[in-house]
């Protein structure tokens, strides 16, 4: 059995910036990843990020992961716990884990989970024939390994990953015929949205895929203008010739630790489903388990790592670290959070951010 | 198919080495995941769904989903976006769930 103050599972961006926080406050801190490198989604992200100079604007996310990985290997109050995966909350505040193919338990006093969300899937006819993938699976296997699954691809979802995701295929050589989106505009940031434009690839908003063709693999698509009642417009179906179907409908977060640990949770659809309740510090109903990043609701990776930040202050707090600039700290970091949700962008989030702090009421 | 110039990344291979795709000699990169090799190489069927053996590829490449499941030196369910690859590593198309004793 393994012994630590503060658990952290997962090496993303908001695990990342939980351990070095609540280790730069004087917890001890133990981080469990589950690749063999630290990161998270992170090293995928060729594309700058926003904000502000504390978010690492103008970085590349790649940069950022190595710059924050760095950071975490090098300070001796965290162990670090690569090729690991956690496996479930067990009574007595113990997380079985799998370590080097072998079973261990980690005792600990705080547990932050940092565990991330999945790719959601769309149904429709053919939908599981090989060549139909997650964008982010494809954005892994083009930008982390160099190899790209086909030579023509379509993709769904006008959001910002599939829109990214679309402009970096562009970026590796590859064909991107059309940009498929089932509501009437473009989610994006327009800055991204206009990029793949002028590289001329349609986006068809109001337009769904109707169903996928092929024998083995896939070969073709049809897709479909769609009425307000998210019916088909008979006469608009069309098909593209695709090999590969990126498929990016949104995220749902990875919660299975804290459904286990008897957390509450409530299912918010504007934080991508069932999430955790929480305060605003990021501990949830379980006195010192705490959330941080997507697993707490879909969000941008500057906010997993600002989330990240206040987690890992009010985990060491609990504890009974850093009592001196604990309350200047977190103030900063609410601060920053504010900073990214304001505008129109911020819509979604601020409103699955109020619905949890009401359910939160109720919960009390 | 591999990307040979990315107007931003730079990719670190490892060693060159072989491996075997259900009897056929392939190469590949060690290190990279079994399914990156296989796809690069123009493999994209990866097992075969259990109750109608429809075919499967990848769905998530990061090991949440269990799609790319194959049968590696022996051991059925193995997360092929994920398995490191190795040198004569011996991969198979996995049909059904997978059987230790087959
Ligand atoms: S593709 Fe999802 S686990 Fe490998």
């Amino acid at each position: 059995m393994l012994e630590t103050e503060v658990l952290v599972i997962g090496g993303g961006p908001a695990g990342l910036k939980a351990a070095l926080s609540a280790a730069r406050q004087g917890a001890e801190v133990t981080l469990v990843e589950r690749d063999p490198f630290l990161g998270g989604q992170l090293v995928k992200q060729t594309h700058m990020f926003f904000g502000s100079k504390e978010q690492y604007a103008s970085e590349r996310g790649v940069n950022i992961a190595k710059i924050l990985s760095k950071e975490v290997e090098e300070n001796d109050k965290i162990r670090v716990l690569k090729d690991t995966t956690a496996l479930g909350y067990y009574e007595d505040r113990r997380v079985a884990i799998e370590m080097e193919g072998k079973f261990e338990t980690v005792n600990h006093k705080a547990l932050i989970a940092a565990t991330g969300a999945q790719e959601n899937t769309l149904v429709f006819p053919n939908c599981d024939l090989p060549g139909i993938y997650g964008a982010g699976a494809v954005q892994t296997l083009m930008n982390v390994h160099g190899v790209v699954p086909g030579n023509k691809v379509a993709m769904v979802g006008a959001g910002n990953i599939g829109v990214i995701v679309s402009y970096q295929l562009l970026q590796a050589g590859i064909d991107v015929v059309a940009i498929i989106e089932a509501m009437p505009k473009i989610g994006a940031y327009l800055v991204h949205a206009s990029k793949v434009r002028r590289m001329g690839v349609p986006i068809y908003t109001s337009h769904t895929v109707v169903e996928a063709r092929g024998k083995d693999c896939l070969e073709s698509i049809v897709i479909s203008q769609i009425d307000d009642k998210w019916q088909p417009v008979e006469g608009t179906g069309r098909k593209l010739d695709v090999d590969v179907l990126c498929v990016s409908v949104g995220l749902t977060p990875l919660t299975e630790l804290l459904f286990q640990a008897g957390c509450k949770m409530a299912f918010i659809g504007e934080l991508g489903g069932h999430v955790a309740l929480r305060d605003i510090n990021m501990e949830t109903t379980v006195p010192n388990i705490f959330v941080a990043g997507d697993v707490s609701g879909i969000e941008e990776a500057s906010a997993a790592m600002v989330e990240g930040q206040v987690a890992g202050l009010t985990a060491a707090k609990n504890l009974g670290y850093g009592l001196d600039d604990y309350e200047e700290k977190v103030a900063a970091a609410h601060k920053e959070l504010d900073g990214l949700r304001r505008g129109p962008v911020g819509g979604k989030i601020r409103a699955g951010l109020d619905k949890l702090y009401k359910e939160g009421e109720v919960a009390v | 198919m591999r990307i040979e110039k990315h107007p931003i990344l730079v990719f670190e291979k490892g060693p060159k080495v072989r491996f075997y795709f259900d009897g056929k000699e392939m190469e590949g990169y060690a290190g990279e995941p079994v399914a990156a090799a296989l796809h690069a190489a123009g493999v994209r069927v990866l097992s075969h769904s259990q109750i109608h053996n429809r075919p499967r590829g990848f769905w998530c490449a990061i090991g949440n989903c269990s799609s790319c499941n194959m049968r590696i030196n022996g051991v059925p369910n193995v997360r092929s976006c994920v398995e490191p690859l190795k040198e004569g590593m011996i991969v198979e198309t996995q049909k059904g769930k997978g059987d230790l004793n087959a």
